[in-house]
């Protein structure tokens, strides 16, 4: 590929990535702010690609783009509409030391990765092309990274347990014992 | 070659600080947990940036284990605001400031 090409999908690929980001945190309707996360994790996975990381790439679009994104956008849709305009009555001084204080998070990144790692980020070196394969991610996986992989499996595990937890009706008080908590849930639409 | 890898770290470092940003301006908990997820994703272009320098996987699969760990706090977080939601509070993080509902 050549070297053009490779700098236009980058180019494309990464302000797809910032701009979906920054209207990510700057919509006011939730479900718009989940559709425009899921632009911003499939441009993410163009910017694996181009580091050759294939594997990451496609569980990229699997794991986040699909089924995190289509749990988001299921509880928003369940929640209702609950506009949250970001700027509403002009800037405040909690939002402006909000952006002060991103802005200094930046600018700490920034010093930090160049002081520590500027030298040696000039040039990628050459790999093979089984780098990120999928047969080699599960071979790095199973024999250098193995108590990794089985703590995720715990992660997992205590994951879904709390999500049954909280989502079962056990610990409230029902207001109407008759109907079901979802009829419950749609009758307190505000 | 195409771009240079200390331009993977600038979008990098882009992302975790509009993640920031998100996380203390926005009052919506559903907002919030989304720039929760923009700032785990910016960490991973970092890692995996990293691993292309040293040519070693280690990085990415950190990413990989990054990403199981995102799905789960996704599980609880959604949880929590649907149990907030039930419990008929109102959804915005500058009032749920009591632990007691």
């Amino acid at each position: 590929m050549g070297n053009a090409l490779v700098w236009a999908v980058w180019f494309v690929a990464a302000f797809a990535c910032l701009g979906s980001a920054a209207a990510v945190v700057s919509f006011s309707n939730p479900f718009y702010s989940a559709l425009a996360l899921i632009g911003n994790l499939g441009s993410l996975a163009v910017l694996y690609l181009l580091l050759s990381a294939e594997f990451v790439a496609a569980a990229q679009v699997l794991v986040y783009a699909g089924a995190v994104m289509v749990m988001f956008l299921f509880v928003i849709a369940y929640l209702g509409r609950h506009a949250d305009a970001p700027w509403a009555g002009g800037p405040s001084w909690q939002a402006l030391g909000a952006v002060a204080a991103a802005g200094a998070l930046m600018v700490e990144i920034v010093v930090v990765v160049g002081l520590k790692a500027s030298g040696r980020l000039s040039n990628a070196p050459d790999v093979t092309a089984a780098f990120g394969s999928p047969s080699e991610v599960g071979r790095v996986f199973l024999s250098d990274h193995l108590l990794a992989f089985e703590i995720t499996s715990i992660v997992l595990l205590a994951a879904a347990v709390g999500g049954v937890v909280l989502g079962s009706h056990a610990h409230e008080d029902p207001p109407k014992p008759a109907s079901s908590g979802l009829l419950q849930g749609e009758g307190r639409a505000r | 070659m195409g771009p240079n890898l200390t331009w993977y770290l600038a979008v990098s470092a882009f992302l975790f600080a509009i993640g920031a940003l998100g996380v203390m301006l926005r009052r919506s908990p559903l907002i919030v947990l989304l720039s929760i997820e923009i700032m785990l994703n910016g960490a991973n272009l970092a890692l995996i940036t990293f691993s292309r320098n040293h040519a070693d996987m280690s990085g990415q699969i950190f990413a990989l284990a990054v990403m199981a760990v995102a799905a789960s706090e996704v599980v609880v977080g959604l949880g929590l605001i649907v149990a907030v939601h039930r419990r008929k509070l109102e959804l915005d993080v500058d009032k749920l400031s009591t632990l007691r509902g």
